[in-house]
């Protein structure tokens, strides 16, 4: 499958702020990667660079086979973009922003008429088609600027922080809308700063820190680096701990760890609910109270901190 | 498609969209023809008593003077507009387009100039009220316009440079007014030549305000207080000012395109 991002050694500065530092980035044709990174990593850059608004310092890049630098003006005939604040024009209606988009798509009048009726229809917006978008809420703004990056129907779609600073319930509007229309086929690069977001939309994550990729990869793989699956059982008075230490060490695969003010022992564990079985049955025997057991694979967050070493308590596994 | 031809076709749409602001915010087009009737009525009622014009009357003199002043002026819309458009994220999303990388400048200068003729006419009517005439006919009169008009569009593309390099609307607007201050006042705008003093009235000779302002002043028949002479500028102000305005847009079309090229919200 051909890659329709390619990005090789990708450097930018902001005076003595490195943005970019030395970014790689593939991206197979028909997939979705998300960007993931807290603020400041250098996903808007880099989504910046790879839709021609910034020139890199060094380093190249193509997108659908174009040169950032040299096929600009082809590039964006193919790409579509949805920047961080919604650039919708709040003077025009929805139906005549996606109109103008559509004509400087060149389209023709025709055709990007109905281009935006189509796509007002999809997102919803029909009601208030002839409204000035300023009358929109947050959510309609969002819908009606992916809607406008969609108006040339792009073969590489950019999303940067498509749910920043929406609500929860407008957050899941958004996710249907972006899986929908990935179903499509249409390649898309994805930034986020939202675990979950990225855990639910994209096929492959990278996470990204001070400029450049730290790890790639499926969720899962993301998660099973962190060494899978920990047992974590809580007992009911802090004298029991111990005890449960000594129980977790034997069917764990490495020092349990206890957290003295919840009373909960977690250790790494091989095996599944056998393992579970085998430690309540130990821990019965030498009289420990359970308060709650489980056995619980790291989420994506656990990942991102781990990673980027920010945030972590001392002690955690690197 | 030459450059050219696709700038005027994206810059059309983008005049449109600009013009269906003025539509929707009207209040906007009220407040910027309010302001040149009141400047109108002020230097005709309160100065017209105290500035004494060689061969005709002050209120004559003031009315050229008073358009270049307003046209100056509002070439800092330009400025705050384009500001505005960058602000929100308006040219990152025009700049990702397969657009002419032109149009939104186009589009920007064009509506602007549409604005202006709007602005023209209403303080075209105020001056005949106060006592303003045109002399020399239909013809000379839309000559004196065209090249108002056209000083005017000369003056956006500066402001069109400044409004894509400061970073938000605010500065845009007190950017803007630092140039036409000085600009608008060391000229004949106000006051005859011959009363500034020395150094300045230099200056003010070839000055492009001065150069519009008089072009205009002797198109429409109306006294320009006796207007020294001996250089080419005092003496054919309306080529001067012809020179002026296209040496303006040679300069500042190509520097504005590139900082458009360039400009991003962040």
């Amino acid at each position: 499958m051909p890659d329709a991002i390619v990005a090789a050694g990708l450097v930018k500065h902001y005076g003595s702020v490195k943005a970019l530092d030395g970014l790689d980035l593939l991206v197979p044709e028909g997939t979705i990667m998300a960007l993931l990174g807290p603020n400041g990593a250098g996903k808007t850059t880099a989504v910046r660079v790879l839709t021609t608004l910034l020139p890199a310092d060094s380093g190249e890049a193509t997108v659908a086979g174009f040169d950032v630098r040299r096929d600009g003006a082809r590039l964006r005939e193919v790409i579509g973009l949805s920047g961080q604040y919604a650039a919708v024009d709040e003077n025009l209606t929805g139906f005549e922003n996606l109109d103008m988009v559509g004509r400087l798509y060149q389209l023709g009048r025709t055709k990007a008429r109905a281009r935006a009726t189509e796509l007002l229809e999809r997102f919803d917006l029909v009601e208030s088609a002839n409204r000035p978008a300023k009358t929109y809420s947050g959510g309609m703004r969002r819908r009606l600027d992916l809607a406008g990056s969609l108006v040339g129907e792009p073969k590489v779609l950019f999303l940067d922080e498509p749910t920043t600073g929406l609500d929860p319930r407008s957050r899941m509007e958004m996710w249907e809308v972006i899986g929908e229309l990935v179903r499509g086929g249409t390649t898309l690069l994805l930034t986020t700063q939202y675990l979950e977001e990225a855990d639910r939309l994209a096929d492959r994550i990278a996470v990204i820190d001070r400029g450049k990729v730290i790890a790639l990869g499926t969720a899962d793989e993301l998660k099973s680096q962190l060494g899978g699956e920990r047992l974590e059982v809580t007992v009911s008075t802090d004298a029991e701990v111990p005890l449960a230490v000594d129980v977790l060490r034997g069917v764990g695969l490495a020092e349990p760890k206890s957290e003295g003010y919840s009373r909960a022992v977690s250790v790494a564990v091989s095996g599944g609910p056998p393992v579970l079985i085998e430690a309540l049955r130990q821990l019965d025997e030498v009289g420990v109270k359970v308060v709650d057991v489980g056995i619980h694979r790291p989420t994506l967050d656990d990942v991102f901190l781990s990673l980027t070493g920010r945030d972590t308590t001392e002690g955690e596994q690197a | 498609m030459s450059a050219v031809a696709a700038g005027v076709r994206d810059g059309m749409v983008i005049t449109k969209r600009n013009l269906i602001k003025i539509k929707r915010v009207p209040d906007l087009l009220v407040f910027t023809t309010i302001q040149p009737i009141m400047f109108v009525l002020l230097f005709a009622y309160v100065f017209g008593g105290a500035i004494a014009v060689e061969n005709g009357n002050y209120r004559e003199f003031l009315m050229a003077g008073i358009f270049a002043q307003t046209l100056g002026f509002g070439s800092t819309i330009t400025a705050t507009g384009l500001a505005d458009d960058m602000q929100k994220g308006m040219v990152d999303r025009f700049r990702s387009l397969p657009m002419s990388r032109a149009a939104v400048l186009i589009g920007r200068t064009t509506s602007d100039l549409l604005g202006n003729v709007i602005v023209v006419i209403v303080m075209s009517l105020c001056g005949l009220v106060v006592g303003w005439r045109i002399h020399n006919g239909f013809a000379k009169a839309v000559a004196a316009y065209a090249l108002l008009l056209l000083f005017a569009y000369s003056l956006s593309w500066i402001s069109a440079l400044i409004g894509l390099s400061v970073r938000s609307v605010e500065v845009a607007n007190n950017a803007g007014f630092l140039w036409v201050f000085p600009l608008t006042f060391i000229a004949n705008t106000f006051v005859p030549l011959k009363t500034l003093p020395k150094f300045l009235q230099v200056i003010a000779e070839w000055s492009p305000v001065t150069c519009v302002v008089s072009a205009a002043r002797d198109l429409f028949g109306n006294s320009d207080g006796g207007r020294p002479t001996g250089n080419f500028a005092t003496t054919h102000p309306a080529y001067m000012s012809l020179i002026w305005s296209f040496t303006i847009l040679a300069v500042f079309i190509p520097l504005a395109v590139r900082k458009y090229k360039k400009s991003t919200a962040r």
